[in-house]
């Protein structure tokens, strides 16, 4: 067959320029023609100023809800190649560690099956290999599990659960939050293959409050490491900062949210129980400054995206978890939060709207956990307080 | 092939087995860390055992070919181990200190460059956009590497006042929810939705259609004598919730979409509560293949920001200081009545004090 010629010029305007290129990425997996018709049809889409891949679709494995997107170009003639290019969500190593033999097992399962082309990663944490046809899709699924792969999530289920470096690189990780991400992936497989709820549900594992996967943001149950004791410091290595020309008043005790942390030129002292774990001062001076040893997680609950009620962050289940393995704890949180959820929660409902839509104080009552201050900013400032149903039952 | 013998529900596989040994050796157990140069890091453990870890920057749409080369420079360089970061950088984790200058070097001439850490710009994370999305208002990949290229100086050095976060979006969903950035760029689509009565009955579900909309913008019609639906176009707020679930009402325009941009948010609790990006500039058209108004605008808040900031202060938390006026006024973007916030609790945004900086 004669190859057909490559013609993207407005495409490789985005050649030019210091940042590497994902039309050069494109490029390296052009002699795969799902790669080069997804060039073709994305050139299109630059003239057009329009996507041109249609709605998604049914597709997946069999026994899954979830893991393959459906996908399909709407100029099927135009680009046959791509007329079915369907993604795959494959579940990645906590932490996203891989080595070389990994990634070239990878490799072989998708240029045997799909386009070449990935995305190492996408939003949520899935390795996401893009673009295959229908009928690859059993076959790539057979490879990858052979190879000790798995699909994510997708729809209505648990997502993916991803987690930060953790204990395996960083210094500030009060919990594993790499064996955390792995066994909560682990128990909840057929949640997260098959999907059963209202909308999504997304785990996110950060080890302190920098929160490097914005679990705090983006996740309906956010798991943030904190820690009960006392930041540790090293006296001599804070004298070192300040020789060193960090301006220990203004840099960190000015800027510490609570005042709580003070320098006399030689020593710093901290008032611990005033210490909201902001982490700041830690992060200016890390040889000086450590967390405590008495480690855990802040448990924070429905954060999402503004679709389709508005962006919310999460908030405050758990003000302090202690998070040793097997996890019992947050296992039966999240499943307690899926049973009151899962019967009443909307279609398309994040589990933050449908708390918005009862009321947090009914939610903490269904889900079994007793109201406390730190699940709040502030109290509320206006007086229309639900009494009924308490005065009834004192009645009785 | 049975359907017993199919591999399910198996979940990822133990990262236990791609930590390097030195990683292993000091599990939990990392004292303090250094950024010896941008995109460098040297993790120290209690032991005295040493991690360093080379950072580079990636499109994050890689090809196989590019995924080969670089379990090839960990081969070389870092016995094989690599990670990803959660903004799609690539990080080669070495125990030799004298690998480090040779695999940059290398990753240099490949085209990957090494920096994204400390106070500056790491990688914008972002969506699929039209390289593989349907309800994109606008391709991410291509504004992504057009602003990069601009911002790139701030990849590879540490002079900010603080971190700031890059993240990019095609349209409302916010695939990554961008919404806690530095700066923000966000696809929007700004007309009502086109109905087809043809394929509307044979492919969604009135009912559920019907409640999709927020706005409550979405009635039963009967159009040629088929169950379809009708839009009250006033009432639509373009969100596009009811495209992902109905095919048969197109959102996407190729004239109205386009881009807005959003600062001050920010996800980690250092100093300040995380906070929510607000709208700046409520619309900038699409214009490929370089997006430069988009570029222009984003380069503009980079700088006034590196200018103005104190040391330490994000985005968000500089301007909180400064307040809104002076920041519209030293960033010289025109002030427009379409950033006033008119959805759910738009009152809790509105100024209810007279501390004003006249």
């Amino acid at each position: 067959m004669e190859k057909k010629e490559l013609k993207i010029p407005m495409l490789e305007e985005l050649e030019k320029g210091p940042w590497p290129s994902f039309v050069t990425e494109m490029k390296k997996s052009a002699d795969n023609p799902m790669a080069a018709d997804t060039l073709r049809q994305l050139e299109q889409s630059y003239e057009d100023k329009i996507s041109h891949w249609k709605h998604g679709g049914l597709v997946g494995v069999m026994g899954y809800g979830g893991g393959v997107i459906g996908r399909y170009s709407n100029l099927p003639e135009q680009f046959p190649e791509v007329a079915e290019f369907h993604t795959y969500r494959v579940n990645q190593p906590s932490g996203w560690f891989y080595n070389s033999d990994a990634l070239r097992t990878l490799c072989d399962i998708w240029e045997k099956h799909g386009s070449g082309l990935t995305n190492m990663h996408g939003s949520t944490g899935d390795l996401i290999f893009l673009g295959s046809k229908t009928e690859a899709i059993e076959p790539c699924f057979k490879d990858l599990g052979e190879a000790g792969y798995d699909l994510g999530g997708s729809g209505s289920d648990v997502r993916t659960p991803s987690c930060c470096v953790g204990p395996g690189r960083c210094e500030w990780s009060c919990y594993d939050t790499l064996d955390a991400c792995y066994d909560i992936t682990q128990e909840f497989q057929d949640e997260l293959h098959r999907p059963a709820f209202p909308y999504k549900f997304k785990f996110k594992f950060s080890g302190c409050p920098n929160d490097c996967v914005a679990s705090i943001a983006r996740s309906d149950m956010s798991v943030i490491g904190t820690w009960k004791d006392n930041i540790r410091i090293d006296q001599d290595e804070a004298k070192k900062y300040a020789k060193n020309g960090v301006d220990i008043q203004a840099e960190i005790c000015d800027l510490c949210p609570t005042s709580c942390i003070d320098w006399n030129g030689s020593n710093i002292s901290i008032d611990n129980s005033n210490c909201v774990k902001c982490m700041h001062c830690i992060n200016v001076m890390p040889k000086a400054l450590r967390p405590g040893t008495e480690g855990g997680a802040t448990i924070l609950v429905g954060a999402k995206a503004p679709i389709i009620g508005g962006a919310l962050l999460a908030t405050v289940f758990v003000p302090f978890l202690e998070m040793e393995a097997p996890y019992d704890d947050i296992k039966e949180l999240a499943e307690a939060i899926w049973d009151f959820w899962g019967e009443y929660g909307k279609n398309r409902e994040r589990v933050g709207e449908f708390i918005q839509r009862v009321g947090l104080a009914t939610f903490m009552d269904e889900i079994g956990l007793e109201p406390v201050p730190e699940m709040i900013a502030h109290p509320r400032t206006n007086p229309y307080i639900f009494f009924g149903d308490d005065l009834d039952e004192d009645d009785e | 092939m049975t359907t017993a013998q199919r591999i399910t529900d198996i979940g990822p596989p133990n990262y236990k087995q791609f930590l390097p040994p030195v990683v292993k050796a000091n599990y939990g157990k990392w004292k303090y860390h250094e950024i010896p140069k941008p995109g460098v890091l040297v993790h120290v453990a209690e032991s005295g055992d040493k991690l360093f870890t080379v950072r580079a920057g990636s499109p994050r749409l890689i090809s196989t070919v590019t995924i080969r080369l670089f379990a090839a420079l960990a081969d070389k360089y870092s016995g094989g181990y690599l990670r990803w970061t959660s903004r799609n950088n690539v990080e080669f984790l070495l125990e030799e200190e004298k690998n480090i200058e040779p695999l940059i070097k290398e990753l240099g001439e490949q085209g990957y460059p090494v920096g994204g850490t400390g106070n500056g710009i790491s990688s914008i994370v972002h969506t699929q956009g039209w390289v593989h999305c349907h309800s994109a208002a606008t391709d991410a990949s291509g504004v992504v590497k057009a602003i990069m290229d601009e911002v790139y100086p701030h990849f590879t050095s540490m002079e900010l006042p603080a971190k700031l976060r890059i993240a990019f979006a095609c349209c409302l969903n916010m695939c990554g929810a961008v919404h806690c950035s530095d700066i923000a760029v966000l696809g929007l689509h700004r007309k009502p939705p086109v109905i087809d009565h043809t394929a509307l009955p044979k492919m969604c579900e009135v009912p559920t259609l019907i409640s999709s909309c927020p706005t409550g913008a979405i009635r039963p019609a009967t159009v040629d004598g088929k169950a379809s639906v009708e839009i009250e176009d006033e009432q639509c707020m373009y969100c596009g919730n009811c495209y992902t679930v109905c095919p048969a009402v197109q959102i996407n325009n190729a004239e109205a979409d386009g881009i807005s941009i959003w600062v001050g948010g920010k996800v980690s609790n250092a100093r300040s509560q995380p906070m929510f990006s607000k709208l700046v500039i409520p619309f900038i058209p699409n214009d490929p293949p370089r997006w430069p108004g988009v570029v222009d605008a984003v380069v503009n808040i980079v700088d006034v920001y590196a200018k103005n900031a104190r040391k330490h202060e994000r985005m968000g938390e500089w301007i909180e200081r400064i307040g809104w006026p002076k920041f519209f006024e030293l960033a010289d973007i025109p002030f427009s009545k379409y950033v006033i916030d008119d959805f759910k609790h738009a009152g809790e945004t509105y100024n209810r004090t007279a501390q004003i900086r006249q």
